[in-house]
């Protein structure tokens, strides 16, 4: 894990006591409302529908055992008991007052941790792929990479009033995990001749124009990556609407532009700029890479973890759906669900956390992850430990085994917390949880992707979802469309809207209905939802969804 | 009367001459300013000729003339390169590491954030990741 130096230190110190003077400042009335805002978005702090609410960063998805506790203890003295965990690994607290966010800002940098650029019209936290680290299908770490963005990102002068938001996301596996086709700038780390280099994707987002991302340059080399980060967010500063916040995403600029203009522009910057980077961010580089050396995975008997798998069936069923291939012989990725049937998904208690941080100590390296999954990983696990931790997550409500599958839902606030939205999305993932749960059809639906989001900003990636699910305000009442066959993998398609919408108190009913479409259609268990939906279209399923019309249609 | 802020504080204006638009500016103009959607290539070949640069900002949320800043001084403008308008001082750091030597407020934003608070980030070179990124 990164390790800060001093001058990670001092900065964060310094940012702090800005921070602490704007709070002060606002309060003097030195600063108007208007003027204070980005300044608190810049730091991680947005006001809400109840309350302000906290965003702090999770830098490419890793913590430490130590950062998870002290994330715990701020629950416990500055919000309610727990926190929220995003879609964009980073983690909400609900119920801060404004004189304590300094208070607590300092609590996050005793731990190296922060909330700056968390929010705002800025570069956001970098995301990674969650198993980063540990996949067997990895090329090459990018949480290295992701540090060195973080630096280069963080209070870059040029780039802290942008036309809007901008993420970056990367992966270094193939099969991505980190939904690269739908951020600003996608990097996909490449090889090409035996070098080393990126693949760099540009304009991709959901919101309410949703759009696959564009290869901007099949690959580049390695060491030109800050400056043709920087070329690409100097182009977007320049040519990005400031007319309409809703035109105003780099896809729009990509769009109204075109992509080869936006290269064009993007390249010329780029000679400009690479001879001002002369080596110094390579080296720094490498000293960050030693700081992500993996762990030493000793050989050890797995004899325990094939007793519980033969004898234990529960532990199977978590076994099948929790875990994931680990690059080494003997060691498994766990996923630690927080999505227990009829819970918020994404909140952790702070007994949770430190649970999960002990857990971590005792059986994980000391390391955790954050999932866009909105889930808890523990990267490195060694499989004969794996009965102890499934029999301690257990009484903890933490060993639901549905990675994966109609439960593990990607929800955002919804109307609960959220200030745009216009509908409510928790208690509907809730209610579809423990639908598929009464029905015991989880395990024999198998893996599919519910994401719901409770506006058209599409926090919840219902885009992306294998079945998405949209919820608005129609004249005051709420109502949820739906589309299908929606991914957010290297294949990244937009999924298509299936028609009229349904009410809060017939959504439930109308996923059952596509699920049992499926169930009935598909060639055999081995086929996937997504798969059954690709060979057989939309119509079955609509015909599913609609009976009324398809027996007008027939008749 | 606006006020020039600068690393040592607060003071009166002491360029002598007429900054104008660039559009109504003559070709030996000396002194321009640029709007905040200008192409600086518009002044190629007359970099050395010009002794101040303001680029306008209508309003702080506009972080154009901070690119604009930057791609003068990599084409070589040495001259004086101010952020005139609506900057905050909470700007200050970003407008000095950005290129620009000084910033433009009014007397009434003067009056409402003090030389005080635009002192707090007078040590702009401090803590400055960028620096670190690009050192020699």
């Amino acid at each position: 894990m990164y390790r800060y130096n001093e001058f990670d230190d001092a900065f964060l110190a310094a940012r702090n006591a800005q921070f602490r003077a704007q709070v002060q400042r606002r309060i003097d009335g030195s600063l108007t409302e208007d003027e204070f805002k980005p300044l608190r978005l810049m730091n991680g702090l947005y006001l809400q529908l109840h309350a302000y609410m906290l965003r702090v960063a999770i830098p490419y998805g890793t913590l430490s055992s130590d950062q998870m506790r002290q994330l715990a203890l701020i629950a416990d003295k500055f919000d309610k008991g727990y926190g929220h965990f995003t879609t964009r690994q980073n983690i909400q607290y609900n119920w801060p007052k404004l004189p304590e966010v300094p208070d607590i800002l300092d609590a996050l940098a005793e731990v190296k941790l922060h909330a700056i650029q968390t929010s705002g019209n800025t570069i956001r936290n970098v995301t990674a792929d969650h198993f980063a680290g540990a996949a067997a299908d990895e090329i090459a770490d990018p949480r290295p990479v992701a540090e060195l963005i973080r630096q280069w990102s963080t209070d870059h002068p040029e780039f802290q009033f942008l036309p809007r938001k901008f993420k970056i996301a990367i992966t270094g596996s193939p099969n991505d995990r980190a939904v690269t086709r739908a951020h600003d700038i996608g990097l996909r780390m490449v090889e090409r001749d035996g070098e080393a280099g990126f693949e760099v994707i540009v304009g991709g987002g959901l919101g309410r124009t949703p759009v696959v991302g564009k290869v901007i340059r099949d690959f580049l080399p390695r060491a030109d990556l800050l400056p043709y980060l920087e070329a690409v967010v100097s182009a977007y500063n320049t040519l990005g609407r400031r007319d309409n916040k809703y035109k105003a995403r780099i896809k729009i600029t990509v769009n109204e532009n075109g992509i080869d203009a936006v290269r064009d522009q993007v390249e010329a910057r780029f000679n400009e700029l690479r001879p001002l980077f002369k080596g110094v961010d390579q080296e720094l580089l490498a000293q960050i890479e030693a700081h992500f050396a993996a762990p030493e995975f000793a050989p050890r008997d797995e004899a325990p973890y094939a007793l519980a798998y033969a004898n234990d069936p529960v532990f199977r069923s978590w076994a099948d759906t929790n875990l994931a291939a680990h690059k080494a012989p003997g060691h498994a990725i766990v996923s630690i669900s927080l999505k227990a049937q009829g819970q918020t998904p994404g909140d952790a208690t702070s007994d949770q956390m430190r649970l999960l941080a002990d857990l971590a100590d005792r059986y994980g390296h000391g390391e955790l992850r954050i999932s866009h999954e909105q889930n808890v990983i523990l990267p490195h696990v060694h499989k004969s430990d794996l009965p102890a931790l499934h029999a301690a997550l257990k009484p903890a409500g933490l060993a639901t085994a549905n990675i994966g599958l109609i439960s593990d839902i990607i929800a955002c606030p919804g109307m609960d917390y959220c200030a745009l939205a216009t509908a409510r999305s928790i208690p509907v993932a809730q209610q579809i949880a423990e639908r598929f749960d009464a029905l015991k059809l989880e395990h024999d639906i198998g893996p599919l992707k519910i994401k719901i989001s409770g506006c058209i900003n599409a926090c919840g990636h219902h885009h992306v979802g294998h079945i998405g699910i949209l919820g608005l305000d129609r004249a005051g009442v709420e109502n949820y469309q739906i589309t299908l066959g929606g991914d957010g993998t290297e294949d990244a398609v937009i999924g298509q809207r299936t028609g009229p919408g349904f009410a809060y108190d017939e959504i439930v009913d109308a996923i059952e209905r596509i699920i049992r479409a499926y169930l009935e259609l598909r060639e055999d268990p081995g086929e996937t939802f997504l798969a059954a939906y690709r060979r057989l279209g939309a119509e079955p399923f609509k015909a599913a969804l609609y009976p009324e019309a398809a027996k007008k249609n027939a008749a | 009367m606006s006020v020039i802020v600068t690393d040592i504080g607060f003071r009166a204006d002491d360029f002598d001459g007429d900054i104008i638009p660039l559009a109504e500016a003559a070709e030996a103009a000396v002194s321009v300013e640029l709007a905040p959607d200008a192409d600086p290539q518009a002044l190629v070949g007359r970099l050395t000729a010009l002794k101040l640069i303001a680029i306008n900002f209508p309003s702080f949320a506009d972080g154009r003339g901070f690119t604009i800043a930057r791609q003068l001084r990599r084409m070589g403008y040495q001259g004086r390169l101010r952020a005139r308008g609506h900057v905050i001082s909470d700007q200050y750091a970003m407008a000095r590491r950005s290129g620009f030597d000084e910033v433009e407020i009014s007397a009434e934003q003067a009056a409402r954030q003090p030389e005080t608070e635009w002192m707090f980030r007078a040590d702009w070179q401090n803590h400055d990741y960028q620096a670190r990124l690009r050192k020699d």
